[in-house]
């Protein structure tokens, strides 16, 4: 209904200006970063140096405790001072506390039901959409579910995507339950044979007990319908989002158990450093970043990659 | 019952993780920094530390908290201590009236010049625009405005749909977007319309984009060119985190924005990205979004917020409520008493009227910070009654008894037992604490002159 010309113009201009990847769109963060790295190594005393590091570490949003814990340790091996092996310290360190948690999403089941979740406007529906097209493209039946009945147009919103990638979409009326819709779309995805289930759910800020109550029903009412499912908790993050994102992770994971993070937005200027505290305090899987707003755009999460762009 | 302990047990999670961080730190140095006379240079520095730690926590941008810590120093160090308030609560004023002020004025209110006059919502994907835009509709139709709503984003899939629908829920006339192909093509007609059907203000919902997406930001400028808008609001996620300086400097350089509205106020976030969006564009915040609803759209209080960046309780309504309440000249008097050792029942039950003055017991102790905490772990409950009974005890006595407690043998306290409708075990009890009191007076006597506020001070 929204398939206008301006839109498809401006994809068109997007596509043209080239598939930039993931090193591409995290450029801007390592530019960041080593901005403030190599201001920091021009003839400044060794505290300096360290305190503009920190520094840098900061603006990522990596946090305060995970920052001193990364420039402590490169606090031991400076003594050496070169340059080169100093900034190679630093993404080792940022590497050694990442690496634990890539850990590509394995589909193990059939159907396997991937419950995406987050708070308000960090990208899910989007997600979803991206990753339907690129389960599709790898040969998987796909079905959609339009758990987020609270939202005006979150429907529609999918079935946009449905239309687009060309998944079913299992859907009610809006304002209605559900733990209905996952009900159906379980039914469905089992007449079906389906693959993969990708089930929306809605928006939610993360301390809202009665919202968190109604995800556990939704889980609930999924491995009632189709045991072990749903077999993805995927909690999607804005990679905007500040010291906050620890908040979101945890409290979600109290509530459903989150086993896999998306981070969006990635192909702004934040950095999306929070992942390093969520990673050292929770250690839940980083799964995919989203780098920009083309289907193709839905990457694998890659420690090494990341943790070079960022220093 | 498995659910709703689950529930109370959010509600207090996210409370403590609104707690933990600075609130407890202060009181720890706040702890260290009462006693001394004024604020010096080690104690200042130590919580200066904690301050700088706490708002970087809190998301407020890293080169805007130094300058802060830089401000805040120079206005602490040194200065004499006002006589109403410990250096620690001193120092915290201090930097919380820096906060404020940096926070802006209060209610910058909208600017509705021009007839129709038009409003522009900008900002990233996901920041609440939409949401936003039906909320500020609601708002000026209670105002008695005849709002116009624009839906301009046709990127994002059914965001159209959605603004229609939530306008219908508001029952606030939109405009049909949906023939048009572009967001010029659209401003352009839904002005024309607005003018013909007498719609006295124009709310234009934008795509989200990135402020680094040149080809978007120069859509933006022309929809801006063709609007000529008196308001182009920048809607922003309360939850960003450092990178808000950079989005918001990004959109103020390239279109020029008017305020912002910070969304998603509802959460546990410290929200210090508003201080960031208010210090590098120089705009006010004009309004926070609390909710889902509709109506869930608030003017901004720049005084809350600095509070709960800080996350100080409501502390600072103690204080002014206490300079507020104690009477100088009373104070003075009954210091005297204390000193001379004449703290009488009477006296007590003057103390007992003035606390009465402050509000309820329970929601003085909330107004102290970590309280909450410590009544958790600890399982303390406020008994509101005791007040009433002390009250009624000391009402019973004669004048000379009040005068001088020690008159009081067994047949006089059963009298005033029944007169006051307790039992003599709750007089004895009174008695009790009346005496505890009164050797504690002779100690803080010895300690030093800070008489009733010193008490007062310890409380906190």
């Amino acid at each position: 209904m929204n398939e206008s010309k301006g839109k498809e113009d401006r994809m068109f201009k997007k596509l043209k200006a080239g598939f930039e990847g993931l090193k591409a769109g995290l450029a801007r963060t390592h530019n960041a970063i080593m901005g403030g790295v190599e201001a920091a190594f021009t003839g400044k005393s060794r505290e300096d140096i360290l305190e503009s590091l920190e520094e840098s570490l900061i603006l990522s949003d990596v946090g305060v405790t995970a920052s001193t814990e990364i420039v402590d340790k490169l606090r031991e091996v400076l003594a050496g001072r070169d340059e080169e092996k100093l900034r190679q310290h630093l993404r080792d360190s940022v590497y050694e506390m990442l690496k634990k948690v890539e850990r590509p999403l394995e589909i193990t089941s059939s159907p396997f039901v991937i419950m995406v979740l987050g708070v308000n406007g960090v990208g899910k529906t989007t997600t979803i959409g991206k990753l339907a097209s690129r389960l599709s493209s790898e040969g998987r039946s796909v079905v959609l579910a339009a758990g987020d009945t609270f939202r005006a147009a979150a429907i529609e919103q999918l079935e946009g995507w449905g239309k687009r990638t060309g998944c079913p979409v299992i859907r009610q009326a809006q304002g209605g339950d559900p733990g209905a819709v996952v009900f159906d779309a379980m039914k469905a995805a089992t007449a079906r044979r389906a693959d993969v289930v990708l089930l929306d759910t809605a928006g939610r800020l993360h301390t809202k007990a009665n919202l968190m109550e109604e995800l556990k029903k939704v889980q609930r009412v999924a491995g009632r319908e189709l045991p072990g499912a749903p077999h993805e908790n995927l909690l999607v993050l804005d990679a905007s989002t500040g010291q906050n994102a620890l908040s979101q992770a945890r409290l979600f994971n109290e509530a459903v158990g989150v086993t896999g993070i998306a981070l969006t937005k990635l192909d702004g200027t934040a950095k999306g450093g929070i992942i390093i505290a969520i990673a050292r305090e929770l250690g839940i899987p980083v799964r995919f970043v989203g780098v920009g707003e083309k289907v193709e755009d839905l990457k694998e999460f890659d420690a090494r990659e990341f943790a070079e762009a960022l220093i | 019952m498995g659910a709703s302990r689950a529930v109370r047990r959010y509600s207090y999670q996210a409370k403590r993780a609104m707690f933990e961080s600075l609130s407890d730190k202060f009181r720890k140095i706040l702890k260290d920094v009462r006693g001394q006379g004024t604020l010096t240079e080690s104690n200042v520095q130590a919580i200066l530390k904690e301050v700088r730690l706490a708002l970087l926590e809190a998301d407020v941008n890293f080169t805007i908290v130094k300058d802060f810590v830089a401000a805040v120093k120079e206005k602490a160090m040194g200065k004499e201590v006002l006589e109403s308030l410990s250096p620690g609560q001193q120092f915290t004023k201090i930097v919380y009236d820096e906060l404020a002020s940096l926070l802006g004025g209060e209610d910058a209110g909208l600017d509705l010049k021009g007839r129709p006059s038009v409003v522009m919502l900008v900002g990233l994907q996901g920041s609440g625009k939409t949401t936003t835009t039906a909320k500020l509709a609601l708002h000026l139709k209670k105002k008695g405005r005849n709002p116009y709503i624009v839906p301009a984003d046709l990127f994002r899939l059914a965001a159209v749909l959605q603004l229609k629908k939530l306008a219908s829920d508001i029952r606030v006339d939109c405009f049909d977007s949906e023939p048009y192909s572009s967001p010029a093509d659209i401003c352009r007609e839904a002005f024309r319309v607005a003018g013909l059907k007498g719609y006295d203000i124009l709310l234009v919902d934008t795509a989200g984009r990135l402020h680094i997406d040149d080809a978007l930001m120069t859509e933006l400028r022309s929809m801006r060119e063709i609007l000529s808008p008196s308001e182009v609001l920048f809607v922003a996620d309360s939850m960003t985190g450092q990178d808000a300086v950079n989005t918001a400097k990004g959109f103020n350089e390239s279109i020029g924005i008017t305020g912002v509205i910070l969304t998603k106020f509802d959460g546990d976030a410290r929200g210090g990205a508003a201080l960031s969006m208010r210090v590098s564009t120089g705009r006010p915040i004009k309004f926070i979004g609390t909710g889902e609803k509709a109506d869930a759209l608030e003017v901004f209080h720049p005084s809350r917020l600095a509070g709960r960046i800080l996350d100080m309780g409501d502390v600072l309504t103690l204080i002014e409520k206490a300079q507020a309440t104690f009477d100088e000249k009373q104070a003075k008097e009954l210091e005297k008493k204390i000193k001379r050792d004449e703290f009488t029942l009477e006296d007590f039950k003057e103390q007992l009227q003035q606390i009465k003055k402050l509000g309820s017991l329970d929601s003085i102790l909330s107004m102290v910070p970590g309280f909450d905490a410590i009544r958790k772990s600890k399982d303390i409950s406020v008994d509101e009654k005791e007040l009433v009974r002390i009250e009624a005890i000391i009402n019973s006595m004669t004048r000379g008894e009040r005068q001088n407690p020690s008159v009081l043998n067994a047949s006089r306290r059963q009298r005033i037992a029944r007169g006051s409708g307790t039992r003599v075990q709750e007089v004895n009890k009174l008695m009790n604490q009346y005496a505890d009191m009164r050797k504690m007076m002779k100690k803080l006597k010895k300690a030093g002159p800070m008489g009733l506020k010193g008490l007062f001070s310890r409380m906190s």
